[in-house]
């Protein structure tokens, strides 16, 4: 691959962003690609809107995505898929867990929380597929796993074997839940293919 | 700190400094937590043979480092851009006394102020320190770079500065792990008070030492490899330091770059050599026209702020957009959606304290921390934060401008760990100088904002080794405060009359809110008994939602709805709990008083 993929994950503070974009970060580099990925700590992480950058390709410049240049967005709900739309083009791919997390004006009833969201990236040319990565972590047994779910349906669009993947989770995360996580990688891929 | 290949690591800029200070042989680590500086000491405490630990503040962990090379041990300081404002004055005369054993300074800038409360630019310490300053790239070359630094250090007899911007601080790349260095000078004691006490008449004979030494860096960074003139077309040249550097070899991978490791002093006969090599010159840099000043000031014609925005974070597009406005493509329009601030967790024992003052007409004098989210609605109430320490001599100075019968009109509020860093000399002056107001202490047991560092009120050091905690309410007392009350902050109507029986009081007065932060590992690792709503009984009058506890939601009620499930007649909604999220704290329990919140277990 000679241009530089652009990944970008976008969330709620704690919904285990760092966690999906690290195993997709090592599981493009021992596939043997260079990457760069760039986060934010601090005050935004208290339940506000984050993201994180990755970019892969033979050499990696800049450690951040050009607005309109994000290839695929993983997004862990539904109005942080929609936040973001300027960093993506006509033909993006972006998967969405359809979980809802009310922000302060809809909890407090201020505002209604917005409908047919993904509405507005269908009609721009950008491809939507919506995940119930919660419920499908329910059904492999822990709820906890809905971000490696939403890894498993990110790892169909990318250049890299799901064997390689799966190598990544078993050393990424606590033994004990080896089992569980690799099950939820698998319910999230056969979501992607 | 992990293993991708053999010899390969994918790691943060701070993780990749900390290796970085391992393997140059430091010694000592000193700073205070600060985003985006706080995984250096985090990480670095976790090597053997290094000793870390967080200082109280900036200026002490700057101090301690000094001490440690004054000893002949390589020495780190580590923090924010701002920390650097508290940490000036042991840094300028430090580039007097010179070092013992390699001493370095990180600062950690954070351009955009993605957690900062502005976007300074610390190049411009360097320049007024009259220190050296490398500015890495990336995480590799910060590693690098930390370890040449110590060589310099040690070389120039100078402390020296490692500039790193969050784009580097929280970027992860691949880096590789190096030789450990042996330092070259010997731990001990060396007396040499001509070059270590200050007094004016030795800092004149060591002021003009260090223009010597200045004079020998400006030699050295002439062929320093780490200021390279990367050949490439020359139509357009660009001279650039840092991030920014990547941000130009993607948007003009064929030009030529000079590229500044070094970025302070600088390197004039090769700044004149590469501008003489190239058509048009520009300058790429983020925040201040740092390297343009300079370079203009050499009589060399460049663009540079008449292009590049002087403001936030500069990335690929906005650069190639700047100098080729022809290449700026229109991208998909944003669509407009309800906000999604940072806010306090659920449990979070902050905002039953901002609750209580949301309800009473006092100004507060606010602080930096978590707590600084009490500005946010629907609690908006926090009126002013200016710097780490400020809330008290702000609450102060406003109440000796409106006079007498003000006592009531200002209250300060200040974490713990601000409190330690630095509210506690503004807390003497209040008491010695005499203005009643009321400094409101939110004890939560740790420095939460940055990720739960530990500070000297936790009882625990950077490893989570034992360690004495300090009494606030003994220090309190200490300093001359006669009226101290702690308060449970989880208990909100009690809280409330506690906090007016301060505020009116015609004496200095300090509430101490103690409750631990609900981020705390043994507080995450208690089984929480969530609150639950016992909808039949809510009358919808909203004082639970006026928490803004992200756990509580407001379900409206559609026409008629009200009457027809049996609600009084013109009920807008009721509130509901999200078992998941809540966090036991009872806040809104506390609140309520139609019986309509109850603890899960008295079922």
């Amino acid at each position: 691959m000679e241009s530089t993929g652009n990944i970008l994950f976008s969330g709620v503070g704690g919904q285990g962003i760092l966690l999906a974009s690290e195993i997709t970060a090592y599981s493009l580099l021992a596939a043997g690609y260079d990457a760069k990925k760039s986060e934010v700590h601090g005050m935004a992480q208290r339940g506000g809107s984050v993201t994180a950058q990755l970019r892969y390709g033979k050499k990696v410049w800049s450690p951040l995505i050009e607005p309109g240049c994000a290839d695929i967005q993983v997004a862990f709900e539904m109005m942080e898929a929609v936040r973001y739309v300027g960093s993506l083009h006509a033909g993006s791919t972006v998967i969405v867990n359809t979980q809802r997390i009310l922000p302060p004006a809809v909890a407090t009833g201020q505002t209604a929380y917005p409908e047919h969201l993904l509405d507005h990236l269908t009609a721009l040319g950008i491809r939507v597929v919506p995940v119930d990565a919660f419920d499908l972590a329910r059904q492999v047994g822990e709820v906890r796993t809905a971000n490696v779910v939403m890894v498993g349906v990110l790892s169909v669009f990318l250049p890299v074997k799901a064997a390689v993947f799966a190598e990544v989770i078993g050393t990424r995360v606590p033994e004990r839940f080896r089992d569980v996580n690799l099950k939820a990688f698998e319910a999230g891929r056969r979501v992607g293919a | 700190m992990t293993n991708v290949k053999d010899e390969m690591l994918w790691m943060s800029g701070n993780e990749a400094i900390a290796l970085g200070a391992w393997e140059a042989g430091v010694k000592v680590a000193s700073g205070y937590p600060g985003t985006p500086s706080t995984e250096i000491l985090e990480n670095l405490c976790r090597y053997e043979g290094v000793y870390s630990e967080w200082a109280p503040n900036e200026k002490v962990g700057l101090e301690v480092a000094i001490g440690a090379s004054f000893a002949g041990a390589r020495a780190l300081a580590t923090m924010k851009h701002v920390g650097v404002n508290v940490a000036a004055d042991p840094l300028f005369t430090a580039s007097y006394t010179g070092v013992g054993g390699g001493l370095v300074l990180v600062t950690a800038d954070d351009p955009e102020m993605h957690s900062s409360q502005n976007e300074q630019d610390n190049r411009n310490y360097a320049y007024a320190a009259k220190l050296p300053m490398f500015e890495p790239s990336d995480p590799m070359e910060a590693k690098e770079m930390l370890k040449a630094a110590y060589i310099l250090s040690e070389d120039f007899d100078t402390p020296v500065m490692l500039r790193i911007t969050t784009r580097v601080a929280h970027v992860k790349g691949i880096v590789s792990p190096g030789e450990k260095m042996v330092p070259k000078v010997e731990i001990g004691i060396n007396k040499v008070p001509a070059k270590l006490v200050m007094l004016p008449n030795l800092a004149k004979k060591r002021r003009e030492v260090v223009e010597q030494r200045m004079q020998r860096l400006r030699q050295l960074v002439e062929t320093s490899p780490f200021n390279s003139i990367e050949p490439g077309d020359r139509k357009r040249g660009f001279i650039t330091s840092g991030v920014s550097y990547l941000y130009v070899k993607e948007a003009f991978p064929e030009a030529a770059v000079l590229k500044l490791g070094i970025c302070w002093p600088l390197p004039t006969e090769k700044i004149r050599q590469f501008a003489a090599m190239v058509n048009e010159l520009y300058i790429v840099e983020e925040l201040d026209p740092f390297l343009e000043t300079h370079v203009r000031a050499m009589g060399i014609s460049c663009h540079g702020k008449d292009l590049i925005p002087a403001i936030g974070e500069l990335n690929t597009a906005i650069i190639r957009g700047a100098i080729d406005p022809t290449s700026r493509r229109p991208g998909f329009a944003p669509v407009e959606l309800p906000p999604r601030p940072p806010n306090m967790c659920a449990g979070c024992p902050h905002r039953g304290i901002f609750y209580n003052l949301s309800r009473m007409k006092v100004f507060v004098s606010g602080d930096i921390g978590c707590y600084t989210l009490g500005f946010l609605p629907p609690l908006s109430s926090m009126d002013a934060c200016v710097c780490m320490g400020a809330s008290v001599p702000i609450a102060h100075g406003m109440a000796k401008a409106l006079g007498e019968g003000a006592h009531d009109k200002v209250v300060s509020i200040i974490g713990d760990s601000t409190f330690v860093h630095s509210g506690i000399t503004g807390l003497i002056n209040t008491v010695y100088n005499n203005s009643a107001s009321t400094l409101i202490i939110l004890d939560n047991r740790i420095t939460a904002m940055t990720g739960q560092q530990p500070n000297p009120a936790s009882g625990q050091t950077i490893k989570g080794e034992p360690a004495h905690a300090l009494d606030i309410e003994g220090l309190c007392r200490a300093v001359g405060v006669k009226h101290i009350f702690v308060v449970n902050p989880h208990e909100v109507p009690e809280t409330r009359k506690v906090l007016k029986e301060a505020i009116e009081l015609s004496e200095p007065s300090v509430v101490i809110s103690r409750a631990p932060c609900v981020l705390l590992p043994e507080m995450k690792a208690r089984k929480a008994v969530s609150y639950y709503t016992n909808q039949e009984n809510c009358v919808g009058c909203m004082a639970c939602i006026r928490l803004g506890c992200p756990a509580i939601s407001w379900a409206s009620f559609a026409e008629g709805e009200a009457e027809r499930r049996g609600y009084k007649k013109g009920q807008k909604g009721v509130s509901k709990i999200d078992e998941i999220i809540c966090n036991d704290c009872g806040q809104c329990a506390s609140l309520c008083k139609f019986n309509a919140i109850t603890r899960k277990e008295e079922l």
